[in-house]
């Protein structure tokens, strides 16, 4: 009951004059040490997420973006470790909770709803034992029928049946099994959902409905999504905000307006002019060069060699995130005056 | 001019259970041609349960199709033995999706190109294989350097997926079927692996059947598409006509949901009727979701011919001339 109370205090002030952010992601440093060495999986990452609003992150395999999903929601294991900075939901500064708290918090602060989610049921349990254990973990004192009434409220929030409540995992398809884990993820009404790559392995038409149902109980529950994923017509129709993460750190944050009419960072030119669309059919334009290694990380600017305006302060100088105007982010040594 | 392959009214069903058999139609009477001499990308396309993938295992030969025949160059391959069978093995070849799954961790990737330069007898000494081996990375674009001697795990996605390229580029096949090639690649690295497969057309001249649910790269890289929803052919023609103007509503659908990274090209707003599991046996199988459904989708429709290049299995189309479905190749440009 206490973090209802939290909530509604934290919901309270976010509709004050002032709207302060409802995430504030501060200076979060990662670093996984392997045998062959040291990776910086996430260097410095600070954004802030409003009250229903939608980010993007975007990147390339192994840029950082589930590592940064990870590190929000504590669960970095061995051999990572989360070397620094905050992360703020509301008033709480996630960092400082002891494990128990964090726990707490898991679902009913911040929900992470993983990649291949819909693998992650157990396929011997009913869907609504899945439900009502993720409820139970976290509040004590409902009544049975309490919590059975919320777990079919939320599987009626995102279009399925309460029919789904008896079922098991097996007896639904990728799309539903994909929604029972949004279910799951909204069951506490979090400030924050990060989705990862939540319809990957869907077809267009059901990756349509599952968006469609995040955008709408995001919109009930007024919460801040964080989709996580590489791919950029998706990040179009959903988002408001793209975040572009390369070799763990964010290279630019824009409207995604903005960054598919004028992109700034090199690195967020060539993934736009790389993306398919109707008018230039047969035309395919990829980034010339590979993402580099965690492990060796090239001096100054990580995608200095892959850019096609490199300049000789790139190889040396690590560029730092400058604020543009309009809240636009932007690491590149190209606006080093701009700021 | 001879047939290179050939599908003869092909049908799959699925059936389980032995007291109270359950069958489910996978592929219903598909006819189609690609000719010899004429290298083509033709795109299947559809949604999961649509029966992409079980044509592909028919073409490949891993399943035998309910009825109907397939026919390579002049052979039913389920009748195929002894040097023909090794032929059509060798000559079509299969990219799948996941890029990580067939690939044994245990061994170098060198090892998924020496053992069918081995099964096959590709070369007589090590250098030769070696030559054969760098000749097929060049042409996907990857140093030998780079990638020989490495493991699985120390390659990307991207690189793995266009090593299983490579290894069916070695075999100098006449076909290759990929099944959702670039669907778990990162964006930036699907355009060089569809770049390869379009070269391998056009410059090593293999036909090339691309099964994948993403209109996207379908638009980019084929010539012509089929769409298939449960097993049926919904629409098919011309990959332009089909997805700039499409007449069948469930491909409507499709395009409709297709997220353009084009902040003017919104997705449909159109509410989507969920798929119901099982669904009706006779008639149009796309007429429990159709928003126009009629009276008489009850009865499966016919393929009705609007342009040259394109048809779709719709009453709605009902004044244009039927076309037979054995005829369905006439449809497709090469």
């Amino acid at each position: 009951m206490v973090n209802t109370q939290e909530r509604t205090a934290g919901s309270g002030t976010t509709r004050g004059a002032a709207e302060p952010p409802v995430l504030r992601v501060e200076k979060l440093e990662v670093t996984y040490y392997t045998d062959a060495g040291r990776a910086k999986a996430l260097d410095d990452v600070s954004f802030t997420l409003q009250a229903g609003q939608k980010l993007g992150m975007v990147g390339e395999s192994g840029s950082g973006k589930s590592t940064l999903a990870l590190a929000m929601m504590r669960m970095i294991k061995a051999p990572g470790r989360i070397e620094g900075g905050k992360v703020f939901v509301g008033e709480v500064e996630l960092m400082g909770l002891n494990d128990e708290e964090m726990r707490k918090s898991r679902l009913s602060r911040i929900a992470y709803i993983p990649q291949g989610a819909m693998n992650s049921l157990n396929p011997v349990l009913r869907i609504g034992a899945q439900l009502v254990d993720a409820i139970k973990s976290h509040r004590s004192g409902d009544s049975k029928a309490e919590i059975e009434q919320r777990c079919v409220h939320a599987l009626k929030s995102v279009d399925l049946d309460a029919r789904v409540f008896r079922m098991f995992p097996h007896e639904l398809s990728g799309g539903m099994k994909q929604r029972v884990c949004i279910a799951i993820g909204i069951l506490l009404e979090p400030q924050v959902i990060i989705a990862d790559e939540p319809t990957s392995a869907l077809d267009v038409v059901t990756q349509r409905q599952v968006m469609e149902t995040i955008d709408r109980v995001k919109d009930q529950i007024n919460a801040a999504v964080i989709l996580i994923g590489h791919d950029m017509g998706l990040m179009a129709q959903f988002v408001d905000r793209v975040a572009v993460m390369y070799s763990g750190r964010l290279v630019e944050v824009s409207t995604v307006r903005e960054m598919f009419t004028d992109p700034k960072h090199p690195y967020a030119k060539a993934l736009i002019s790389s993306l398919p669309n109707l008018d230039n059919k047969g035309v395919f334009q990829g980034i010339p060069g590979l993402a580099p290694s965690l492990l060796r990380l090239p001096f100054g600017c990580a995608f200095h060699p892959r850019c096609s305006q490199v300049m000789e302060v790139c190889k040396s100088k690590r560029p730092l995130t400058r604020n543009l105007q309009s809240g636009r982010l932007v690491t590149c040594h190209l606006f080093d005056q701009e700021a | 001019m001879a047939n290179l392959l050939e599908l003869r009214n092909v049908s799959k069903t699925y059936t389980q259970g032995i007291i109270n058999p359950k069958s489910t139609v996978a592929l219903q009477d598909i006819s189609l041609t690609l000719k010899e001499d004429k290298p083509t990308i033709m795109t299947v396309a559809g949604e999961s349960g649509s029966g992409k993938t079980t044509l592909a295992m028919l073409l490949l030969g891993f399943i035998t199709p309910t009825t109907g025949q397939i026919i390579y160059r002049g052979k039913d391959i389920t009748q195929l033995t002894g040097e023909d069978k090794l032929a059509f093995r060798r000559e079509v070849q299969a990219v799948f999706q996941d890029p990580f799954a067939v690939f044994n961790p245990f061994y170098t990737v060198d090892h998924l190109l020496t053992v069918p330069i081995k099964k096959f007898k590709l070369a007589k000494t090590k250098a030769q294989a070696r030559d054969k081996m760098d000749e097929a990375l060049t042409a996907v674009g990857l140093r030998s350097e780079d990638v020989l001697g490495r493991f699985p795990h120390q390659l990307s996605g991207g690189q793995r997926q266009r090593i299983n390229v490579a290894r069916a580029l070695l075999l100098k096949p006449r076909l290759l079927v990929a099944d959702e090639p670039v669907s778990m690649v990162d964006a930036s690295l699907r355009a060089s692996i569809l770049e390869t497969l379009r070269n391998l057309q056009r410059d090593h001249g293999v036909s090339i059947i691309y099964i994948t649910h993403d209109l996207t790269t379908a638009y980019h890289i084929a010539k012509s598409i089929i769409v298939l929803y449960r097993g049926g052919v919904m629409e098919a023609g011309n990959v332009d006509e089909v997805i700039k103007s499409p007449q069948h509503p469930y491909t409507r659908l499709l395009v409709d949901s297709i997220p353009w990274p084009n902040l003017n090209q919104r997705w449909g707003t159109d509410t989507i009727k969920a798929r119901e599991t099982g669904g009706s046996a006779t008639g149009c199988p796309f007429r429990s979701r159709c928003p126009v459904a009629m009276d008489k989708c009850a009865v499966q429709p016919p393929l009705f011919q609007m342009h040259k290049t394109q048809a779709a299995a719709c009453y709605l189309h009902e004044a244009n001339p039927k076309i037979a479905a054995e005829r369905l190749s006439e449809l497709l440009p090469v």
